[in-house]
C-alpha cells in the first residue's frame, strides 16, 4: 500500500502491527473468495470465526470482556482493512462491534455485559441493530415498533425493522422500540432480544444490487415476549442508538478509506501494465490525473479519520466531527472506485476486478449509517445554529 | 523444549531501493521495516514444535539498535515468551563478528534448539546460523526445509538440487531454516497487545572485530524493454530464429 505522505510515521508500533495483522487475514481469506460471493449473492460466512480468532469483534472494548482492549486509531486500522476487502464483510463487523456489543456494553447491566461480550467477541454469539423501519429511516424518532410492559415485568415487542445487517445470521437482535404506549421519543429502549424467540421473524432482502455479500434482512416482531432482563437498563431516549451509531460510523470513516485504497492500487497497477498506443495508460496524462485525484483525496481523508480518531480516544470528539469524517470518507470513496472503474475500462466491470464491487457496496455506505444528506443537515445545524429538521 | 531463535530486522523486499550517500549502503528513508521472511519461518517452527511437545520457552534475539525492538516484539506477538536484544548502533555486515556476539550470548543457556534464518534477505550471507553454531560447538544443519524432534533427537529434510537429503542429529542442534517449512502466522489483535506486557531484556552486544565490510554497493542494470515481434502462430518462425541468433536460448 502506497503511503505517500508517510502517515505511518503517525502510528504507533501496535497500531501498525494490528494493521498488518487484519491486511495479511483479508489477504488470506477475504480477498480470494469475495469476488465469487458477491456475484453469488453470498455473505462468507466461514470467515466470521477466522474474524474472532483474529479479535476484531469489538477490539476497542476492554479485556476484561474478551475484547482485545485497542485504542480507536488500531479500531479504525481494522475497519479500514476489512473494507479493503469488502464493505459487507466490513459491515459484519461493524455491526458486531459498534451496533450490537457497544450498546450492550454502554447500556447494559454488568450481567449482560457478562453473558453476551465474551462470547460475541469469541463469534459464538452474532448480534445485529435494529432501529431502522420500513417507514423510518432518517427519521428514526418516528419509529412504530412498540415494547408494553407486562404485570409480571416481562415486555411484549411488536413492529418492523428494515435494512438489517446480519439479521439472518443473528442470534441476537439489539432492537429499539418505544414503550408503553408512549410515541415520543424519549420513550426508545434498547432489548436484547434472541432472534428464536416466538413470533421472531428475519426475511432476507432480495434483489440487491450493492452490499451482495452481506446478509441484509427485515425483522417482524409479532406479540415477542422477552424477559424483564433483556431490557438494557441503561439505554434511555433516541440519544442511546445515536451514541451505537457515532461509534459505527466512526468506523465507517475508517472503511471508506480501505474501499478507497483497494481501488487506487488496482486502478494504478492496471495503469502501468495496460498497454494502449503501443505503452502503458499510465503515462497518459488524463490517467495521471485520475490517479493523482484519488491519491490526493485519500491522503486527506487518512488524515481527517487519524486526527478523529485521536479526538476518539481523548475523549473529546463530537457526533458532528463524527458526520463530517463520514460525509466526506464515503463521498470520496464512491468517487475513487467510480474513476477506478472507469480507468479499467471494460474489464473495470468484472467480478474479476474490486473497483465496481466496491462502488456497488459504497453506494450504501453512502445512504446508510446516516445519508450523506443528512450529515450535511447535521454539519449545517453545526455551523449555522439552524436546524433544518424541524 | 527452550528454543532461542535469532531473527533480523530487515526492509520489506518489496520496495524501491535506492543507495546511500555514503554509497555503501541502501538509503533507509522511508522503507518499511520488519522481521525478515527466513527469520519468521524460523519463529513459527519454534512455535509449533514448542505447541506440539507441550511445555516450553521460545526465547527470540536480535542484535542492532533500538528500531529492533519492534521486531522483537513481533516475534513476541507471534507467541515467543521473551526477547533480548544485543544492543549495538549499528549491525556489522561481518557475520562472524555477529555470531561471536550471538555465541557469547547463547552459550550455557540451556538451549535444546537454537534457529536461524537461512539468510537474511539485506545481506544474503548467510554465514551467522553456521558461524554461531561453530563457536557454540554445535552440531548444525543448514537450510532445513522440514524439521522433527523426538527423544532428544531430530531429524531435517534439506532441499539438494533435484533430491531431498535427510540428515540426522542429536540435540543441542543449531538449525538454519529455508522457505516452504511452515507458513508464519500472523499475530493475533489479543496477542500485540500481550507482547508489550512480556520480557525484552536489553544487553550490550560483545560483537567480534568486523574484518569485512562493503566497499561499494551498485543497483542492477535496468530491464532493456520489451519487443513485441507479431501476433500468433505467424509470429512463431521469427521467435525461434530471435531465441536461437539473438536470445541464444535455443
Amino acid at each position: 500500500m502506497l503511503d505517500f505522505f508517510n502517515i505511518d510515521s503517525l502510528l504507533s508500533e501496535e497500531e501498525r502491527a494490528v494493521r498488518a495483522s487484519v491486511r495479511a487475514f483479508v489477504d488470506e481469506h477475504v480477498l480470494p473468495v469475495i469476488g465469487k460471493c458477491y456475484v453469488e449473492g453470498r455473505f462468507p460466512r466461514e470467515i466470521v470465526p477466522k474474524m474472532a480468532e483474529l479479535g476484531v469483534y469489538g477490539a476497542n472494548l476492554p479485556e476484561e470482556y474478551g475484547c482485545a482492549g485497542l485504542n480507536n486509531v488500531a479500531y479504525g486500522l481494522i475497519m479500514q482493512e476489512l473494507e479493503r476487502g469488502d464493505s459487507g464483510v466490513r459491515s459484519f463487523a461493524s455491526v458486531q462491534g459498534a451496533l450490537a456489543m457497544y450498546p450492550i456494553y454502554a447500556f447494559g447491566s454488568e450481567e449482560q455485559r457478562k453473558k453476551y461480550l465474551p462470547k460475541m467477541a469469541a463469534g459464538e454469539i452474532i448480534g445485529c441493530f435494529g432501529l431502522t423501519e420500513p417507514d423510518y429511516g432518517s427519521n428514526p424518532s418516528g419509529m412504530i415498533t412498540m415494547a408494553r410492559e407486562q404485570k409480571d415485568g416481562t415486555w411484549l415487542l411488536n413492529g418492523a425493522k428494515m435494512w438489517i445487517t446480519n439479521g439472518s445470521t443473528a442470534q441476537i437482535a439489539v432492537v429499539w422500540a418505544k414503550t408503553n404506549g408512549d410515541t415520543s421519543d424519549s420513550s426508545i429502549r434498547g432489548f436484547v432480544v434472541p432472534t428464536n424467540s416466538n413470533g421472531f421473524k428475519a426475511k432476507d432482502q432480495k434483489g440487491k444490487l450493492s452490499l451482495r455479500a452481506s446478509d441484509t434482512s427485515e425483522l417482524v416482531f409479532q406479540d415477542v415476549c422477552l424477559p424483564a432482563d433483556a431490557l438494557l437498563p441503561k439505554s434511555g431516549g433516541l440519544k442511546s442508538p445515536l451514541m451505537c451509531l457515532t461509534q459505527a460510523r466512526y468506523g465507517i470513516s475508517w472503511g471508506a478509506i480501505g474501499a478507497a485504497m483497494a481501488c487506487f492500487e488496482e486502478a494504478l497497477s492496471y495503469s502501468k501494465t495496460r498497454i494502449m498506443f503501443d505503452r502503458p495508460i499510465g503515462g497518459f496524462q488524463i490517467q495521471q490525473e485520475r490517479l493523482a485525484d484519488m491519491l490526493t483525496e485519500i491522503v486527506k481523508a487518512q488524515l481527517v479519520s487519524l486526527h478523529l480518531g485521536r479526538l476518539k480516544d481523548a475523549g473529546t470528539f463530537t457526533p458532528q466531527q463524527v458526520s463530517l469524517a463520514k460525509r466526506n470518507n464515503v463521498s470520496m470513496a464512491t468517487d475513487v472506485a467510480r474513476e477506478a472503474r472507469r480507468l479499467l475500462g471494460a474489464n473495470g466491470i468484472l467480478a474479476e476486478y474490486s473497483a465496481m464491487r466496491h462502488m456497488e457496496n459504497l453506494e450504501s455506505v453512502y445512504t446508510y449509517e446516516g445519508t450523506h444528506d443528512v450529515h450535511s443537515l447535521v454539519l449545517g445545524q453545526a455551523v449555522t445554529g439552524l436546524n433544518a429538521f424541524k | 523444549m527452550k528454543i532461542a531463535v535469532c531473527i533480523k530486522r530487515t526492509p520489506d523486499s518489496e520496495s524501491r531501493f535506492r543507495i546511500g550517500s555514503s554509497g555503501t549502503a541502501i538509503d533507509e528513508t522511508g522503507l518499511k521495516f520488519d522481521i525478515d521472511d527466513f527469520a519468521s519461518y524460523a519463529v513459527e517452527v519454534a512455535l509449533q514444535l514448542n505447541e506440539k511437545q507441550g511445555p516450553g520457552e521460545t526465547v527470540v534475539y536480535a542484535i542492532g539498535p533500538d528500531s529492533v525492538q519492534e521486531t522483537l516484539r513481533k516475534a513476541m506477538s507471534m507467541g515467543a515468551d521473551r526477547a533480548v536484544q544485543l544492543k549495538t548502533d549499528a549491525v556489522p555486515y561481518d557475520g562472524l563478528a555477529v555470531a561471536k556476539a550471538l555465541a557469547a550470548e547463547l552459550k550455557g543457556g540451556g538451549f535444546d534448539l537454537i534457529l536461524f534464518g537461512k539468510h537474511a534477505f539485506d545481506t544474503s550471507g548467510g554465514i551467522v546460523g553456521t558461524a554461531t553454531a561453530q563457536l557454540l560447538g554445535l552440531a548444525c544443519v543448514t537450510a532445513a526445509s522440514k524439521l522433527d524432534i523426538a527423544n532428544g533427537r531430530g531429524t531435517a529434510r534439506r532441499e539438494l538440487e533435484g533430491a531431498g537429503e535427510i540428515v540426522e542429529f542429536a540435540l543441542p542442534a543449531a538449525i538454519t531454516i529455508d522457505e516452504g517449512i511452515a507458513r508464519p502466522r500472523y499475530p493475533s489483535l489479543k496477542n500485540i497487545m500481550a507482547a508489550k506486557k512480556k520480557p525484552l531484556e536489553t544487553k550490550p552486544a560483545q560483537l567480534g572485530p568486523a574484518r569485512v565490510r562493503v566497499k561499494s554497493l551498485e543497483l542492477p542494470p535496468d530491464r532493456p524493454p520489451g519487443r513485441i515481434i507479431g501476433e500468433g502462430v505467424a509470429a512463431v518462425p521469427e521467435l525461434v530464429r530471435l531465441l536461437h541468433t539473438e536470445a541464444k536460448v535455443l
